[in-house]
């Protein structure tokens, strides 16, 4: 089971923060994991598809096409803005 | 240091400390960020800040070590408030020591540029006609763009 996290107005857009997903023999990438993640919910997989997002695995920065597996936590970023 | 908290800082506090810890260094600076009150023509109410914890932290080491290959500097100090902020406290603070002036205004300046655009926090206004997400301004763009000139 993934853990997959949401950030910022993607956490409103997924409808929550947090959420376990058995990852499917053939979503072996984050572009995958968003393409079955639209199977359901279009509107999410728009957001997640939005240039702008940036994608960590494992607490690691990573490109849209990285390997993903069922151990690891896969966080979607929107733009940052601190300070 | 870095510090990333949901409790209150009190600048002043922090300062006086910061000094005493940087014993020897001939420069100091401290630079204060506080929740706005206006945004446009709303008020606001609340400023909500979200970070990735343990990730958000590092992001912020990152930036120190860039600081630290560019400009020969003592310690530093980087507070950063998560949670939910009203205007006038508040929101981060970066404090710099260094031997001489230059250096400290310069890496306090790029830290905070830095942190704008880089450090993984995410805010949002939540403002007398509704919510916003904040996203860097072009501004603020441009400000870290800066430092790379030249390299």
């Amino acid at each position: 089971m993934a853990r997959i996290l949401f950030f910022g107005k993607l956490a409103e857009a997924a409808g929550g923060r947090e959420r376990d997903w058995p990852l499917e023999p053939g979503t072996r990438t984050i572009d995958d994991l968003v393409t079955a993640i639209g199977a359901d919910e279009a509107l999410l997989a728009d957001a997640l598809n939005e240039k702008s997002v940036r994608f960590i695995v494992n607490e690691m920065v990573a490109a849209r096409d990285a390997s993903i597996g069922d151990e690891d936590e896969i966080a979607f970023l929107p733009p940052v803005s601190g300070g | 240091m870095i510090r990333v908290s949901q409790q209150p800082f009190d600048p002043g506090a922090e300062l006086s400390a910061f000094e005493k810890s940087a014993d020897g260094a001939g420069a100091v600076v401290s630079f204060v960020g506080k929740v706005r009150g206006r945004a446009g023509d709303s008020d606001v109410a609340v400023l909500h800040l979200e970070h990735y914890p343990g990730v958000t932290e590092r992001s912020i080491a990152d930036i120190e070590s860039k600081a630290r290959e560019r400009w020969a500097i003592g310690a530093a100090l980087i507070i950063h408030r998560v949670g939910d902020l009203k205007p006038g406290e508040p929101i981060v603070m970066v404090c710099v020591a260094s031997a001489h002036r230059r250096e400290a205004f310069e890496a306090a300046d790029f830290l905070m540029d830095y942190l704008k655009t880089e450090a993984m926090f995410w805010k949002k206004e939540i403002r007398n006609d509704g919510e916003a997400w904040i996203e860097p301004r072009d501004a603020d763009y441009k400000d870290a763009e800066r430092w790379k000139e030249g390299e």
